[in-house]
C-alpha cells in the first residue's frame, strides 16, 4: 500500500509541473507591460524598472520560471496590491471559508446522493426511483449560483418569521465572539511560516467553535453555512446518487448476491455488506470528478452569499485586475484540486486491493 | 417460389420486415421508446424554434429601453391582460427588467445566443480534440505521451477556475468566455477519440487497408475515426449542457456576455442583488436556462442509452 502511494505521487510531480507552466504562461500572456499589469496603472519608470530587476523579469524565460518555480515551492505567492498584504496570509485568512464550504457540500451530497441511489436500486422502477432520477437530472441542470438566490429568496423572505428563517449572506452573526483558538488559549501565532497553518485553523470557524466550546458561535456558523453548502451541493449529490444507483445495479444482477440471498442472508446483510462494497468504486469515481465542479461551483456560490472566501478573492481580484492573486489562487485551488485526485486514487486502492498491484 | 422467398411471405405476413435497417434508424426508435429522451427532444425542439423566430415572436426589442416610450418603470413586475393586469397598461408577460426592457424578449433572443454558445464551443473542441486524440492513439510513443500529458495537466484544473483563469488574460467578452470554455473542454473529447482509436487500431480490417496501400489519413479518417462517432456524439450533446452552464456562469461574474447582451447568465449576474425585490428578474432567467441544459442532458443519456445497448438495462 506504501509503495502505491510513493508511486502515486511521483506521478502527480509532471502534472504539479505542468499546472505551474500553464499558470506561468497566463501570467506572461497578459497583454501589455508585466509591471504596471501587477503595479497597477499609476506606476512611475523607476519603480518599474526597479520592480523587474527585483521580480528578475529582465532574465531569459527559462530562468524566470525557474525563479517563479521556486517561488511557489517555497509558499511565497508574491504580495497583492489592492490588499497590500502577502497573499500567502490572504491565503490563510479566505481558504478556510472554502475549506468548510466545500467539505460540508461534499458531506451533504454524499449523505443524502448514496443512500437514495441505493434505495433507487433495490427498489429499481418504483415511485422512489423514478423521483429520485427525475430530480437527478434537474439537479445536475441547475446553474449554481441561481439555486443558490432562489434559497436565498425562499429561506430569508418568505419564510421569514417563521422557525425556518436562514440569513441570506455571510458567515457570522455580527457581534458574535470569534477569537482564534490560540488566542484564547494565549498563544501568539507567529506572523510567517507555521503562523500560517494557526491562521488557517484559527478561521475555521466550526473547528475553532468546537476547541474553545463556543457554542453560539458554533450555532450560528452552521446557520450561515446551511444554504451555501446546501446549493453546492446539489450536482455533485445528482451525480452520486445517479452513479450509486447505476452501479448498485450492476451488482445486484451478479451470481453472488443470488448466493448471498439463497444462503438465506437478510435483505439488510445482502445490500449493505455484499452489494454496497462492491458497487463503491464508480461511486468514488464520480465524488472525485465531482470534485472539480464543486471548487468551481464554490467560486460562483461565495459570490451569491457574499462569503469572503477563496473564490470570492479570486472573482474580487479578477475585477480589481489583481493578477498576483489570480495566478497564486489558480496555482493553490489546482494544487488542491490534484492532492484531492491523489486521495480519490488511494482509497481506490484501499477499496479494490487488485489495483495496488498493477 | 423458392423457400427462402416463402419463409420471406411469411415473415411479412406476421409483420416482422426483414428489410435492412441502419444504426441510426435504429437509434431513433431506441431513443423515442424513452421518455426522458422525448421530453429532451421537445424542449430542445421548442428552444431552437424559439431562437430561430425571435425576431417575429418577441414583442420588443430586446435591448430597446423603454424609458418615455411607455408607462413602465425599471423592474416592474410582470403585467400579463390574462390573468387581470388592466388592459390600459402595456403587456409585459415577464416584466420590465432593471435597464427598463421588456425581460420576455430578452429571453426569447437569449435561447439563440445559449444554443449558438453549446455548439459552437463544442464543435470547436470536438475538431481539436479529435485531431489530438486520433494522433495519439494512432501513433502511439511520444506523440501520445506529450499530447496526453497536455491534457492531464487541464483536466488537473478545475474547468470553471481554467476558464476564469484564461479569460482573466484574454480579457472579458463572450468571445473570449467561448474559447476558454472550448479550450478547457478539449480533454474530454480527446481522450474518448483516443480510446476509439486505440480499440480498432491493431484490428484485422484496418490492416488490411494498409495492406491494400491505403494512406494514413484515409486509414485514419475513413476506417479508424468512424468508430469514435458514437461515444462522440453521446459527449458532445452532454459537453454542450456543460458549455452553457459554464458560459452562463462566467457571464454572471462578469466575465462572459457583456451588456445589453441577451444573454441569460449576464441577465441573472445584472439583478442579483434585486433578488428579494424583484425576484422575476432572476427566476426566469435561471429556468431557461435550467431548461436548457436540462435538455442537453435527457438527450445525452437517451442518445447513450440508444447507441450502446450493453448500458440499456442499467439506467
Amino acid at each position: 500500500m506504501l509503495q502505491y502511494i510513493v508511486r502515486r505521487l511521483f506521478l502527480s510531480i509532471p502534472v504539479l509541473l505542468g499546472i505551474l507552466v500553464v499558470t506561468f504562461a497566463i501570467a506572461r500572456l497578459i497583454p501589455g507591460d508585466p509591471c504596471r499589469a501587477i503595479l497597477g496603472e499609476k506606476a512611475t519608470q523607476a519603480v518599474c524598472d526597479r520592480f523587474i530587476r527585483e521580480r528578475g523579469l529582465d532574465k531569459p524565460i527559462h530562468i524566470q520560471f525557474g525563479i517563479y518555480v521556486g517561488e511557489m515551492a517555497r509558499g511565497d505567492f508574491g504580495q497583492s496590491i489592492r490588499y497590500n498584504m502577502p497573499v500567502t496570509r490572504m491565503l490563510a485568512e479566505r481558504l478556510p471559508m472554502t475549506v468548510e464550504l466545500s467539505v460540508s457540500a461534499l458531506l451533504i451530497s454524499m449523505i443524502v446522493g448514496i443512500p437514495l441511489g441505493i434505495i433507487s436500486a433495490v427498489k429499481h422502477n418504483s415511485w422512489v426511483d423514478v423521483l429520485t432520477m427525475m430530480w437527478a437530472n434537474i439537479g445536475v441542470s441547475m446553474p449554481v449560483f441561481w439555486l443558490g438566490l432562489m434559497l436565498a429568496y425562499l429561506f430569508s423572505l418568505v419564510l421569514k418569521d417563521t422557525p425556518f428563517w436562514l440569513p441570506p449572506s455571510g458567515r457570522v452573526s455580527p457581534g458574535i465572539p470569534n477569537d482564534p483558538f490560540y488566542e484564547v488559549w494565549g498563544i501568539a501565532a507567529p506572523e510567517a511560516g507555521f503562523g500560517m497553518v494557526m491562521h488557517f485553523l484559527g478561521r475555521l470557524n466550526i473547528l475553532n467553535a468546537l476547541l474553545t466550546a463556543n457554542w453560539e458561535l458554533l450555532k450560528d456558523s452552521i446557520i450561515h453555512l446551511i444554504l451555501p453548502s446546501l446549493a453546492l451541493s446539489t450536482i455533485p449529490m445528482a451525480l452520486i446518487a445517479r452513479m450509486s444507483r447505476s452501479s448498485m445495479l450492476e451488482v445486484l444482477g451478479q451470481d453472488y448476491i443470488r448466493t448471498a440471498r439463497a444462503k438465506g442472508l437478510t435483505q439488510r446483510n445482502v445490500i449493505l455488506k455484499h452489494a454496497f462494497r462492491n458497487s463503491l468504486l464508480p461511486i468514488v469515481t464520480v465524488i472525485g470528478l465531482s470534485l472539480g465542479s464543486l471548487l468551481g461551483g464554490a467560486v460562483l456560490t461565495e459570490t451569491v452569499f457574499g462569503l469572503s472566501g477563496v473564490g470570492r478573492a479570486l472573482y474580487d481580484a479578477i475585477t480589481a485586475r489583481d493578477y498576483g492573486i489570480v495566478q497564486a489562487f489558480t496555482v493553490v485551488i489546482a494544487v488542491f484540486f490534484v492532492v484531492l485526485n491523489l486521495l480519490v486514487d488511494i482509497s481506490y486502492a484501499y477499496l479494490d486491493p487488485r489495483i495496488r498491484l498493477e | 417460389m423458392t423457400q427462402l422467398e416463402t419463409t420471406i411471405a411469411k415473415l411479412d405476413t406476421e409483420g416482422i420486415s426483414l428489410k435492412s435497417v441502419s444504426l441510426w434508424q435504429i437509434t431513433w426508435r431506441r431513443l423515442f421508446r424513452r421518455k426522458s429522451a422525448v421530453v429532451g427532444l421537445v424542449i430542445l425542439g421548442i428552444l431552437i424554434f424559439v431562437a430561430l423566430t425571435a425576431q417575429w415572436i418577441a414583442p420588443y426589442d430586446p435591448i430597446q429601453v423603454l424609458l418615455g416610450k411607455e408607462k413602465v418603470k425599471a423592474r416592474q413586475d410582470p403585467c400579463i391582460h390574462l390573468f387581470g393586469c388592466p388592459t390600459t397598461e402595456p403587456q409585459h408577460i415577464l416584466g420590465i427588467d432593471g435597464n427598463v426592457r421588456d425581460e420576455f424578449s430578452r429571453l426569447l433572443y437569449g435561447a439563440r445566443l445559449s444554443l449558438m454558445i453549446g455548439f459552437t464551443t463544442v464543435t470547436f473542441a470536438i475538431i481539436i480534440g479529435t485531431v489530438l486524440g486520433a494522433l495519439a492513439g494512432y501513433f502511439g510513443g511520444w506523440v501520445d505521451n506529450l499530447i496526453m500529458r497536455v491534457m492531464d495537466v487541464l483536466l488537473a484544473f478545475p474547468s470553471l477556475l481554467l476558464a476564469i483563469a484564461i479569460v482573466t488574460v484574454l480579457g472579458p467578452g463572450l468571445q473570449n468566455a467561448l474559447l476558454a470554455i472550448g479550450v478547457v473542454s478539449i480533454p474530454a473529447y480527446a481522450r474518448v477519440v483516443r480510446a476509439s482509436v486505440l480499440s480498432v487500431r491493431e484490428m484485422e480490417y484496418v490492416s488490411a487497408t494498409r495492406a491494400l496501400g491505403g494512406d494514413t489519413m484515409q486509414i485514419l479518417f475513413r476506417r479508424i475515426l468512424p468508430n469514435a462517432l458514437t461515444p462522440l456524439i453521446v459527449q458532445g450533446t452532454l459537453g454542450i449542457a456543460t458549455a452553457i452552464l459554464d458560459a452562463a456562469a462566467l457571464s454572471f461574474l462578469g466575465l462572459g456576455a457583456q451588456p445589453p447582451t441577451p444573454e441569460w447568465g449576464s441577465m441573472l449576474g445584472a439583478e442579483r442583488n434585486q433578488v428579494f425585490t424583484a425576484p422575476h428578474l432572476v427566476f426566469f432567467p435561471g429556468i431557461a436556462i435550467a431548461l436548457t441544459v436540462l435538455s442537453f442532458n435527457l438527450l445525452g443519456d437517451g442518445l447513450r442509452d440508444a447507441l450502446d445497448p450493453r448500458l440499456a438495462h442499467i439506467s
